[in-house]
């Protein structure tokens, strides 16, 4: 027996922020997929398939969008049923600049959209003004989710709903809005919505470099939000929202008024949603009020859930499984995927409060915590070398300052 | 005066132009004998072919005289005859007035309504014929109107203006339209005063029919609010449990129904079928109920106390329920038909007419109502719900099995969203995603009526049917619908705790 009291000791698999090098590395390999799809030969073993990348770049969309649920509900405890809306905002203000880019090549060759001329309206509505420049869209891609949001959430909040109500009325708000985007009047193409999209800044949409260009924009874009939710958890800000999260009234007793911070949140996640959208729709080639529903908004909750929230990989993660699942099963099992996903939200919330990262991190902890037998060996070694058994420090109770309190929300 | 169809007429009928063709159509029908209304039933059939100087009506392949009836070899030059929709509209009406001398009540009434829609002065020798005949006060009615309509456009001013005042006294918004129609083509100034007169009396009346109408399916809207909130009310306003699943144990109360109605009608005699309803009011309660009970043992009653996990677990119970439906019944809508005492309405005024099936479910709301407030105030049960509801922890104390109460609540609560699908089933489609289009609105009557407060959701229910069918009004049902989910945001804005506060003091809302 050797004479140094080490016994051999698992590590952490990775420490904080080593998951984030290693998201950080997983993002980059997303954004990477286009050079294995173009570059690589379509034999080859690393070749990616046209189909897988569409895939992974709609569930990066996705993920965006579990990184904002993440943000408004992990961090800040307030569970948003209306996410799908502002989804769909941010796609149909990159819907409308890519109809009015379809230019005379619609099926009626005329200036408008083809729905306008089917439906025998001779200009564009006024909401259809800036949607010729590129510039103007990107401002409304922004302005209109943001500005919906903060419109709706300075009411909200101001009036302190909370809790359920809130989550009622963000269905409410985004039934009526589907409502409203079912109609033709409404000139956003009524039920069909917008589709038969032919290029983007001129150049032609289904080329192969300009679908790789947007899937690599779509993992930047993925990249840049994950890196500013982290800084912003990270900082004094992050540590409010945490606080209004646990405990509300406490952080107005303490002086703080939680109206700004909740409604800070609030905008820059439904702005984080309205950008996937409008990376989503020219990927997918479609956006219709159906994007609006309340099941759409609902299943990113979904997503932030079993990934594991007030984590910041957790969202990304859940997206990936369950979209991936999705995907798979819609094809496979078409008749299954409901009860798949609705077992999923169950067992979720009734076996993983903390979600798959949430998982991970109690088997981490189990191993790194010394089992019982481990630690009587320790201090019969110390004692055999004369070191008092009380000096073998105890280990602390393990990653218990990260343990998720949301659960409560 | 009957007097038998001649070639030369079903000539001019079958072929030239329209207007002719229908002149003398109309000629022809003043009168008509069997052979006329054959034809014309031929021609209504597109049956009939013509060629230069003959037509021939052709049944099984072979074609015949419509004169003689005798068989005729059909030229290779014939033409089908075209009948554009004016052409249609003649030839209906044309049956119509030769079904004014049928013997059967009902038909003759019902040709006595199509010949209203297409008045010709050509046929009121026929209308004053069966006016003379006509035994029956209703039928009577409606001939004398078919009469004023015709004499409308007649060339002579004193009959116009007759039918004019006649036409003021009955108050349907067709007459309306007739009136209309008239006075763009009238030249005469007392003629037009008569008739401006006439369209006048009829707004005057029909203004009260819509307001009635308005209010009456405002009324039925809000009992049907009414209905899928109550259960809501129990689980949500006293248990608070966020139920997202309740829409679809409304689904399951109208698949109950449904299946109840196939029992009817494979195992039962025919005259039994009008009671499968009534019998599927407890089979809906107890499937509903025992789904419910289910759900609250097997997965709500691990989530008290956390309302935002209990609403997404219950969404997916939701979407499971939904697929289950789907694979034992199919996607599609199935059909739940009215028994035939609620077929049929309550006519009140010309435009009024109340279905019995929307006057059931009225009456059916308040009954349940009734029973609820019954069950919670003034039950063993109920004052046990409300105990524990108010003071778990006292009530454990007292001997009160808190979980028990929690399931039955439950149960209950589930069981009238059970009776809410049976009633729906009565007047809407019952398929898979029945209860989504009812999950939104009803959470909106409780969250308004004020959580905890079955007066609340009473107010809440009516008033928000009321107001959607005003606005629906003037404004289209989906501008209506979202103008009521706006105006509950505002209104909770003001009023976070809804109409009906409970007063109280706590810094946590």
């Amino acid at each position: 027996m050797s004479k140094a009291a080490v016994l051999p000791s698992k590590g952490p698999l990775l420490s904080g922020k080593g998951w984030t090098v290693f998201f950080v590395a997983l993002i980059a390999v997303c954004a990477l997929a286009p050079v294995l799809n173009i570059m690589v030969p379509a034999g080859s073993a690393l070749h990616m398939s046209d189909y897988a990348v569409a895939l992974v770049g709609k569930i990066m969309c996705y993920a965006i969008c579990a990184l904002a649920m993440d943000l408004i509900w992990g961090y800040t405890g307030i569970l948003s049923l209306g996410h799908g809306m502002f989804f769909a905002l941010g796609g149909y203000m990159m819907g409308m600049y890519l109809m009015r880019q379809i230019g005379r090549d619609g099926n009626y060759k005329s200036d408008l959209p083809d729905f306008m001329v089917f439906l025998d309206w001779k200009t564009l509505p006024w909401h259809w003004t800036f949607s010729d420049s590129f510039i103007a869209t990107l401002v409304l891609i922004v302005a209109v989710p943001g500005l919906i949001a903060f419109v709706f959430g300075f009411f909200a909040f101001r009036s302190r709903i909370k809790g359920v109500y809130f989550s009622i009325i963000t269905q409410a708000m985004t039934f009526a809005a589907m409502l409203l985007f079912f109609r033709n009047e409404t000139g956003f193409g009524g039920n069909n919505g917008f589709t038969d999209f032919k290029r983007i800044l001129g150049i032609p949409i289904q080329t192969q470099e300009m679908r790789m260009t947007l899937f690599a924009l779509t993992g930047l874009t993925l990249l840049g939000f994950f890196l500013f939710s982290k800084w912003l958890i990270g900082s004094k800000f992050g540590r409010v929202l945490q606080a209004i999260r646990d405990a509300e009234t406490r952080v107005m007793f303490s002086g703080y008024n939680p109206l700004g911070y909740k409604l800070t949140i609030w905008v820059i996640s439904a702005i984080m949603c309205g950008v996937a959208g409008a990376l989503y729709v020219p990927q997918v080639g479609i956006i219709n009020p159906g994007e609006m529903s309340a099941a759409n908004s609902i299943e990113i909750a979904i997503w932030a859930a079993v990934g594991g929230r007030a984590t910041l990989i957790g969202p990304i993660i859940g997206a990936f499984i369950v979209n991936g699942a999705k995907s798979w099963l819609t094809v496979a099992y078409p008749e299954y995927w409901l009860y798949f996903l609705g077992a999923l939200f169950i067992a979720v919330t009734l076996f993983l409060p903390d979600g798959i990262v949430g998982l991970v991190r109690k088997w981490m902890a189990r191993a790194k915590a010394p089992s019982e037998g481990r630690r009587e060996a320790r201090r019969s070694m110390a004692v055999e070398q004369g070191v008092e058994p009380a000096a073998v420090a105890p280990t602390p109770p393990p990653l218990a300052g990260v343990e998720p309190k949301g659960a409560r929300a | 005066m009957a007097h038998a169809l001649t070639a030369d007429e079903a000539k001019a009928i079958a072929s030239g132009e329209s207007e002719a063709r229908i002149a003398a159509l109309n000629k022809a029908v003043a009168t008509a004998d069997e052979k006329t209304s054959a034809f014309i039933q031929a021609m209504s059939d597109d049956a009939v072919k013509f060629t230069a100087d003959k037509v021939f009506v052709i049944k099984d392949d072979k074609a015949f005289d419509p004169v003689t009836g005798a068989e005729q070899k059909l030229p290779d030059d014939a033409e089908d005859v075209v009948n554009n929709n004016m052409m249609r509209g003649a030839l209906d009406a044309a049956q119509a007035a030769l079904k004014l001398t049928s013997k059967d009540d009902a038909v003759r009434a019902e040709a006595a309504q199509a010949l209203f829609k297409e008045p010709d002065e050509s046929r009121l020798p026929l209308v004053e014929k069966a006016l003379a005949a006509e035994a029956n006060p209703k039928i009577k009615a409606q001939l004398e109107l078919v009469r004023a309509a015709s004499m409308l456009s007649s060339t002579d001013k004193d009959k116009r203006l007759a039918a004019a005042s006649d036409l003021g006294a009955s108050r349907s918004p067709e007459t309306k339209l007739l009136l209309n129609q008239r006075l763009a083509d009238e030249t005469e100034a007392d003629v037009k005063a008569a008739i401006a007169a006439s369209i006048r009396s009829i707004d005057g009346s029909l203004v009260w029919g819509d307001r009635i109408n308005a209010i009456f399916s405002g009324i039925s809207l809000g009992s049907v609010l009414l209905l899928a909130a109550l259960g809501l009310a129990i689980t949500y306003g006293l248990m608070g449990v966020i139920n997202m699943a309740h829409g679809e144990l409304m689904m399951i109360g109208a698949y109950a129904t449904y299946v109840m109605q196939g029992i009817f009608q494979r195992y039962f005699p025919e005259s039994a079928f009008g009671w499968y309803l009534v019998a599927a009011i407890p089979v809906a309660f107890l499937a509903s109920a025992l789904v419910g009970a289910v759900l609250e043992r097997g997965v709500i009653r691990f989530l008290y106390g956390r309302p935002l996990e209990t609403l997404l677990a219950t969404w997916g119970i939701s979407l499971m329920l939904q697929q289950l439906v789907r694979s034992l019944f199919g996607a599609q809508n199935v059909g739940v038909e009215n028994p035939s005492w609620m077929s049929g309405g309550l006519t009140m005024l010309s435009n009024v007419v109340l279905p019995w099936n929307r006057i059931c479910i009225i009456i059916f709301a308040g009954l349940v109502l009734l029973a609820m407030g019954w069950l919670i105030g003034r039950t063993r049960l109920g004052l046990f719900v409300r105990g524990v509801t108010q003071n778990r922890p006292i009530a454990s104390c007292m001997g009160v099995n808190t979980a028990r109460i929690d399931t039955y609540a439950f149960a209950l609560g589930s069981g009238i969203a059970g009776l809410a699908g049976c009633a729906l089933s009565q007047i809407g489609n019952v398929g898979p995603d029945l209860g989504q289009s009812y999950i939104v609105d009803s959470f909106m009557v409780v969250v308004m009526g004020g959580v905890g407060q079955l007066a609340g959701t009473v107010y809440a229910a009516m008033g928000l049917g009321i107001l959607n069918k005003f606005i629906e009004g003037w404004a289209g049902a989906v501008l209506a619908k979202i103008a009521v989910l706006v105006f509950i945001i505002i209104f909770i804005q003001k009023r976070p705790q809804g109409i009906f506060a409970m007063k109280g003091r706590s810094a946590e809302a």
